[in-house]
């Protein structure tokens, strides 16, 4: 293997594990409130979706489209209706306090009919070809650093990607910082360990809960807008890579034990995992299964360890999955 | 200590579904700077009126008034426990509201929203400037889960201290700790107090309650009977008030016939998971053809003792139940270090009626005739037998008047009173020789009540040894033939129903025996 194949591998690897970062530190914001959200790949692809219909209208229906206009747009319209799949979510499980599992994996798959039916349809108006392409705004999207992209190996590896990638990161460090260094971030831990303290103390359980379901969706929703921007160039291909993405984000959570700082390396890691059987000479297509698996693989590894430690820090939030009702006897 | 009231509740009624009224028309005033204990039974509601004075529930009618002096009143509407806390009182529930994986500063910080970021440093300082004042003893940096109950105890009240409390209540604080740490617990309190605080205890340890405060006020069901001061109380006075008059009910109680012994329970012991003894070397006998009455405060160990009877709770060595077999009395079966299906496959007819009815006693989302067959899963083969426990459940439904539309109608969905006929239906038709229930009428309304009262009857009659756990004094005294009072886990005594009064149990139950002895 020589460098070049190794530099391909990092890169694959960043893209995908960036989808992945935006996905899990988002449910880490959600179920650090005690709501377990089964609908992250479903608000993905709902974030995807929207993006490419905002920016496919703007750029359709304007002769010039601006680089800018477009970004903000495609963020805004993958942030919002990826948003609004939270909302759905935090008023069936906690106004009504439906089942978390059950609505969580309806969200999912409410999530990738819409988002496949408006595919479909969008690929429709572009006529001939069958696909729609947003130029403009992939592009803004896939700008890199001028320079430092050009400095050799070192620049490549580091500087080659799409600003995004960058985002993920300031997001997940910024979620870090949030949740252990600021007051609101504590009583959001509280809200998820025990509600009912939470509650005791004065702290709004159900607007904790519905804004950090709301925003961690919303964060969730960038993965699906790299992925389509970024990683597809702007059009809209389903071949159900966001679905696994998704679930992968999901056990990214585990993996990381809840905390967004490690949830960065740990995407990397996952999109290593993902993409490493194209660089094993000799597999066949029954083999290189076995290697999808593996990031399934080493979060149940770290599930039996964390679970072996009893180390309480390193322990889902202890009110994860369930409702809370202040009345209750 | 001047007259001001620091808080008046005025008229509050609560209830809880339709029918539990937890509150009603209570009035109460708290002085400035005094320590008032509010005393009662289980289910007076003191712990319902304090709840709906720290925020957690809202009363349904009645007023709450704050810094009550001649001037005027100030009324208050207190829906969150934020408003409790920005008016100065603030709860130390009886289950912690502890975050575990926070630590001591973390806990305090909790819900108070001023800077962004929380300096931790500044906190333990107060926090330590709270402790000095007071005595506390706490580490800001120590998780709660390594705490010991004190220590999270201690925590709580430095909590509220530290939110700008001067209103503390105190919901069963000594419950939980040893007699050196609520004399510790005794003396911050006295500091507080001198500081200005009015404290409320709700206790239901008599000496306690003497030791401490300045007044008791007394709930009995939910409505308030009177205040005294401590100095002109005693126990016997206090006992009166909580107890009430003896109300006579209509229950056929008929003399026990030819009564043997079926259970010998012999220094049972159990440790809770605190590593308290919730059962504290307790012996007695319980015979066939008997109502045992068992009363106490809850929490005295009642549970322990009927699960360790069933099976399900493990007891310390030296622990011994004997079950005399019915036909041969030379037979005798050790239960202790069995599990309920050994004890089952031993022939002992055991039937149990727990507390809790749709946790432990049927399965709520199932109907009538499949929780029957919980008691017979086990026959047939390969298939489940069907046919026996459908029967059964027509006959009780139809024995015991049960209303639901069918037997297959999922339990939870009946009423209360339903739902407890199917389990005390189920459990008598499995022809037990031992037949305990726990607080069998809670919760249901009086035709029901009497319902079970007969078929209890009616079981002894038949020779059935029953153990029944109650919480209502007078239907201890007229369904029961002996009443075993337990006391902080302790035996304090078995009693003749028939000339028992309602006071010796009251005392029974608050006041240990020994330490009268020590007294006295």
């Amino acid at each position: 293997m020589n460098v070049n194949t190794l530099l391909q591998l990092l890169q694959s690897s960043i893209a995908f594990g960036t989808i992945i970062m935006f996905g899990a530190v988002g449910e880490i914001i959600t179920e650090k409130s005690g709501n377990l959200n089964l609908g992250i790949p479903g608000v993905m692809y709902m974030g995807a979706i929207a993006s490419l219909i905002g920016v496919f209208f703007y750029e359709k229906n304007v002769e010039n489209p601006i680089p800018i206009v477009c970004v903000i747009i495609a963020i805004l319209c993958a942030f919002l209706a990826a948003a609004l799949g939270g909302l759905l979510f935090s008023f069936l499980t906690i106004t009504l306090r439906a089942n978390q599992n059950v609505t969580g994996l309806t969200l999912t798959i409410f999530g990738s009919g819409v988002a496949n039916f408006f595919g479909g349809m969008l690929n429709g108006f572009a006529g001939g070809v069958g696909q729609i392409r947003v130029e403009t705004t992939s592009k803004a999207f896939m700008a890199k650093l001028p320079f430092l992209s050009d400095l050799g190996i070192v620049g490549k590896a580091i500087f080659s990607y799409g600003w995004l990638v960058y985002v993920a990161i300031a997001i997940a460090i910024l979620a870090q910082w949030y949740m252990n260094k600021t007051r609101s971030g504590l009583n959001l831990r509280a809200v998820g360990e025990n509600p009912a303290t939470a509650d005791a103390a004065g702290i709004n359980v159900t607007v904790y809960r519905y804004l950090a379901t709301c925003i961690g969706t919303g964060i969730a929703g960038l993965g699906g807008l790299y992925y389509v921007m970024d990683y597809t160039k702007g059009t809209w291909a389903n071949d159900g890579t966001m679905e696994n993405l998704g679930w992968l984000a999901v056990a990214l959570v585990i993996f990381a034990i809840w905390r967004p700082k490690n949830a960065i390396w740990g995407a990397y890691l996952f999109g290593l995992l993902f993409w490493v059987y194209l660089y094993i000479p000799g597999l066949s297509r029954k083999t290189l299964e076995l290697f999808n698996m593996l990031p399934y693989v080493v979060t149940i590894i770290v599930l039996i360890f964390t679970s072996l430690r009893k180390k309480r820090e390193n322990q889902p939030p202890n009110g994860l999955g369930l409702a809370y009702f202040r009345e209750d006897r | 200590m001047n007259n001001d009231l620091a808080v008046l509740l005025k008229d509050i009624t609560k209830t809880f579904g339709k029918k539990v009224v937890a509150n009603k028309d209570v009035t109460l005033g708290i002085k400035k700077g005094e320590i008032l204990s509010l005393l009662g039974e289980n289910g007076s509601g003191k712990t319902t009126l304090m709840n709906m004075l720290a925020g957690i529930y809202y009363p349904d009618s009645g007023h709450i008034f704050v810094d009550v002096n001649d001037s005027g009143l100030n009324e208050v509407s207190i829906s969150s426990p934020k408003d409790a806390y920005a008016l100065g009182i603030g709860m130390i529930h009886q289950h912690f509201k502890l975050v575990d994986v926070f630590t001591a500063v973390e806990n305090v910080a909790l819900g108070l929203d001023k800077s962004i970021a929380f300096n931790k440093k500044q906190i333990a300082q107060d926090i330590k400037a709270i402790c000095d004042k007071y005595g506390f003893k706490v580490d800001p940096n120590k998780k709660v889960y390594n705490m010991s109950v004190s220590e999270k105890q201690t925590l709580e009240i430095v909590k509220a201290l530290y939110r700008g409390a001067n209103i503390l209540i105190l919901d069963e604080p000594t419950a939980v700790l040893t007699p050196q740490e609520t004399d510790m617990l005794f003396a911050v309190m006295r500091n507080m107090k001198e500081d200005g605080k009015s404290i409320i205890i709700i206790t239901h340890k008599l000496n306690e309650v003497l030791e401490i405060s300045d007044r008791v006020s007394i709930l009995r069901k939910g409505e308030y009977v009177g205040t005294v001061d401590t100095k002109e109380a005693s126990v016997e006075i206090l006992t009166e008030m909580m107890v009430g008059q003896k109300v006579t009910l209509e229950i056929d109680r008929k003399e026990p016939q030819n009564t043997k012994p079926r259970l010998i329970v012999s220094n049972l012991t159990c440790v809770n998971k605190y590593g308290v003894k919730a059962l504290d070397d307790v012996s007695f006998i319980a015979n066939s053809g008997e109502i045992l009455g068992i009363a106490g405060i809850s929490g005295s160990g009642q549970k322990e003792l009927l699960e360790a009877i069933a099976g399900l709770q493990e007891t310390a060595s030296g622990s011994s139940i004997k079950y005399v077999t019915p036909e041969n009395e030379t037979d005798i079966v050790q239960l202790i270090g069995k599990n309920a299906l050994q004890i089952k496959n031993l022939g002992v007819a055991l039937s149990f009626v727990p507390e809790d009815r749709l946790g432990m006693g049927l399965v709520g989302s199932m109907g009538m005739s499949d929780n029957m067959m919980l008691r017979s899963y086990r026959k047939g083969f390969v298939f489940t037998e069907r046919k026996g426990p459908k029967n059964l459940a027509n006959k009780v439904k139809d024995e015991l008047e049960v209303v639901t539309p069918s037997i297959t109608t999922p339990v939870r969905k009946l009423s209360g009173g339903n739902v407890q006929k199917v389990l005390v239906g189920r459990e008598i038709a499995a022809a037990p020789t031992v037949l305990m229930t726990a607080y069998a009428v809670r919760g249901l309304d009086v035709n029901t009540s009497y319902t079970i009262y007969n078929l209890l009857n009616e079981q002894k009659e038949k020779g059935v040894a029953v153990i029944y756990v109650g919480e209502d004094l007078d239907v201890l005294l007229a369904l029961a033939d002996r009443i075993l009072v337990l006391c902080d886990g302790k035996l304090n005594g078995i009693v003749d129903a028939r000339t028992t009064t309602k006071e010796e149990i009251g005392l029974l139950m608050t006041h240990l025996r020994e330490e009268e002895k020590i007294d006295g």
